[in-house]
């Protein structure tokens, strides 16, 4: 689904040469639930906006879906993201001006749907996230866990092949993150594929698989989650 | 998409209405402006017959006497096509052209022939029978008279519409007689509503440069017979008759001549320099140069439009341009704004071009709105130039040409004004936007 092979992200000056990411290698399968891990400036932001194809890359190669990205212009680039990738934000970046209804709507007028088509997966992605009876209220008017599912249901809307997630649960309390990664989590059973950006090991621990990034290379990948492990598990012995 | 760029902008507008209020506020004063100017000056400088203008045209001598030191362009500047008597029937005799006319202006005074209607004065135009023809004046009832009339000095006579409806409630009053001057005259024709703009034959022959039609038109011949006075009436020599104008060495009428391409106007000009170098020849002229403009020609070369008309509207154009520049800065503000919205979209599919075309939809809307403002502004611009005392003024109206133009200036400068900012739209990244919280 998401192969990326020796990939290099340099930032120059006239000065200095900085990598965000260097010789970076990832390979997520059909279905899988990555968490991507890492310090502050590790570059797991870089790689989620490269995957998501919001960011240029300078070296390497990146595969999504089959298609060879790195000479693809701006409109073929445009519509891979329309069509084959689903966002979730962390500051849910709704559109103030637009009410429910149409923030969902967003990436399928792009698509060129006609309208009995986008209100029906309109309303379809809505029910799945539980907010249909809330189509004509304006961002404003919701809670931000609230918010953060229109942003899910607008990623689904779409019918993507990839969910990219980047700190889905950051500007949440706990009681709405947990809502939040339970709808993920149930999105992934369903078979979506994920990859999901984040700090927060107890989120990692939810995933499939941990890739842990540091110095913008992946320094490990574990089949299993990677941090807290021990103590997820000794938190389900004390349910 | 396009309706749906519609449905945005119209939101947009709905969420920044300081904003857009500003913006359509500044376009419509800077399209009020120009198109209040525009309307003025395409009023002054307009085509007053365009379509026969191109075949018009206006033979200048110079009749001034052996010593005279004026040049000739300064002359014709200053009288136009004005010549004496001698050398106008001479050219009109000659028939040389497809048609010519020769004409004066005069004051006549009308008797109506109704109880109780006061005599009343009205302009008067002594012309010749090619007149109507070649001005594209049309009739309402009857028509013109013929040359052999124009020799014969009979007494007939063209009025205006607006004279008929005065004198005869606008009935067909074709063969009534009406008193000019204390001279019957039966009219043959009566004109449909006439009164180009510039009046281009009345510059050099004393008359207003704009304003309502003339009322009455008479034969040259009998008019002058009938001892009429012409309104202008330049002479240079001493001891002048004023009773014996045919033969006093004074400029008095016009001459006007239809030819029907350039080639024709080439023969024209070569007739008219053959003419005049005969006269030299026997003393009666002194000077062998000669013009020929068309009448758009002639029109500038008497600078018929006030040069404050033009710097007026160069003006107000300016001011459109810093209407547009001040919108340009408000579009932009705005864009600035949504950044985090257009890296929204860019994310979510957007190419680069509907980014563009969005802010380019919203400009243009933009533009419509100072559009119709502008209209509104520009018709309370011309009700005030309506009140001026200027001899135009009364004229001053917008145009179902002059509407389209005020859309058209609106959507350009609007679309002008919204490039910059749709540019910066589309061209921003979108990952920084959807970065911070």
């Amino acid at each position: 689904m998401l192969t990326m092979t020796h990939l290099a992200k340099v930032y120059r000056t006239e000065l200095v040469e900085t990598y965000a990411l260097r010789d970076f290698n990832i390979d997520v399968k059909p279905g899988e639930f990555v968490a991507v891990t890492g310090p502050s400036g590790s570059g797991k932001t870089t790689f989620l906006t490269i995957a998501g194809l919001l960011e240029t890359f300078t070296g390497g190669e990146y595969h999504l879906d089959g298609i060879e990205v790195s000479k693809l212009d701006d409109n073929a680039r445009s519509k891979i993201r329309n069509e084959k990738i689903g966002f979730i934000f962390q500051a849910f970046n709704l559109i103030p001006d637009l009410n429910v209804f149409d923030n969902v709507d967003v990436p399928l007028r792009y698509r060129g749907m006609k309208a009995d088509e986008r209100r029906r997966r309109i309303m379809e992605s809505l029910e799945r996230v539980g907010l249909a009876a809330r189509a004509k209220h304006y961002p404003a008017e919701l809670s931000g866990g609230q918010q953060q599912r229109v942003a899910i249901a607008r990623a689904l809307a779409g019918s993507p092949r990839l969910l990219l997630a980047d700190e889905p649960t950051g500007n949440l309390d706990t009681q709405m993150a947990r809502g939040v990664l339970e709808l993920l989590e149930e999105i992934h059973r369903e078979g979506a594929t994920i990859v999901m950006v984040t700090h927060d090991p107890e989120l990692a621990a939810r995933a499939q698989r941990n890739v842990h990034i540091i110095d913008g290379q992946v320094v490990d990948i574990a089949e299993e989650p990677r941090f807290h492990v021990q103590a997820a598990r000794a938190a389900s012995a004390h349910t | 998409m396009f309706g749906y760029y519609l449905d945005l902008a119209l939101r947009s507008f709905r969420h920044n209405r300081v904003l857009t209020t500003l913006m359509v506020l500044a376009l419509g004063l800077g399209i009020g402006a120009s198109i209040t100017t525009l309307a003025v000056l395409k009023l002054l400088s307009g085509d007053p017959l365009p379509q026969s203008s191109a075949r018009l045209f206006a033979p200048e001598i110079d009749p001034l006497g052996k010593d005279s030191t004026t040049p000739p362009e300064r002359l014709w500047r200053d009288w136009g096509n004005l010549m004496t008597w001698t050398d106008a029937m001479n050219l009109l005799h000659a028939r040389a052209a497809q048609r010519q006319a020769v004409m004066a202006l005069t004051q006549t005074k009308l008797t109506p022939q109704a109880a109780g209607q006061h005599p009343f004065y009205s302009d008067g135009v002594m012309a010749t029978a090619d007149f109507f023809g070649m001005f594209d004046a049309a009739f309402q009832y009857g028509g013109g008279w013929s040359a052999q009339d124009d020799e014969n000095r009979a007494h007939v006579a063209v009025i205006a519409g607006f004279l008929n409806d005065k004198l005869f409630g606008g009935k067909d009053s074709v063969g009534q007689i009406v008193r000019i001057n204390d001279h019957d005259y039966r009219i043959v024709g009566v004109l449909k509503a006439w009164a180009p703009q510039p009046r281009f034959y009345a510059t050099s022959l004393g008359g207003r440069g704009y304003g309502n039609g003339d009322a009455v038109f008479l034969p040259l011949q009998s008019a002058f017979a009938d001892k009429m006075n012409p309104q202008n009436v330049n002479c240079f020599d001493t001891g002048i008759d004023a009773n014996h104008l045919d033969t006093a060495p004074c400029a008095w009428v016009s001459l006007w001549v239809e030819l029907k391409d350039a080639a024709d106007a080439g023969a024209y000009k070569t007739f008219l320099s053959n003419y005049v170098a005969q006269q030299v020849s026997l003393g009666r002229l002194h000077h062998p140069e000669v013009n020929l403009p068309n009448l758009m020609g002639y029109l500038a070369q008497q600078q018929i439009v006030p040069d404050d008309a033009r710097l007026q509207t160069n003006l107000a154009f300016g001011f459109l341009l810093i209407c547009v520049v001040n919108t340009v800065g408000l579009l932009l503000a705005k864009c600035l704004r949504r950044s985090r919205e257009i890296g929204v979209r860019r994310a979510l599919g957007a190419t680069r071009r509907s980014i563009f075309a969005q802010f380019m939809v919203e400009s243009a809307m933009v533009g419509i709105a100072g559009g119709v403002l502008g209209l509104v502004f520009a018709e309370l611009g011309l009700f005030a130039i309506r009140q001026q005392p200027a001899e135009y003024a009364s004229l001053a109206h917008l145009d179902p040409a002059m509407f389209a133009v005020t859309f058209v200036i609106a959507l350009v400068a609007s679309l002008i004004a919204g490039l910059l900012p749709a540019w910066r739209a589309c061209v921003v990244a979108p990952a920084p936007q959807l970065k911070s919280a």
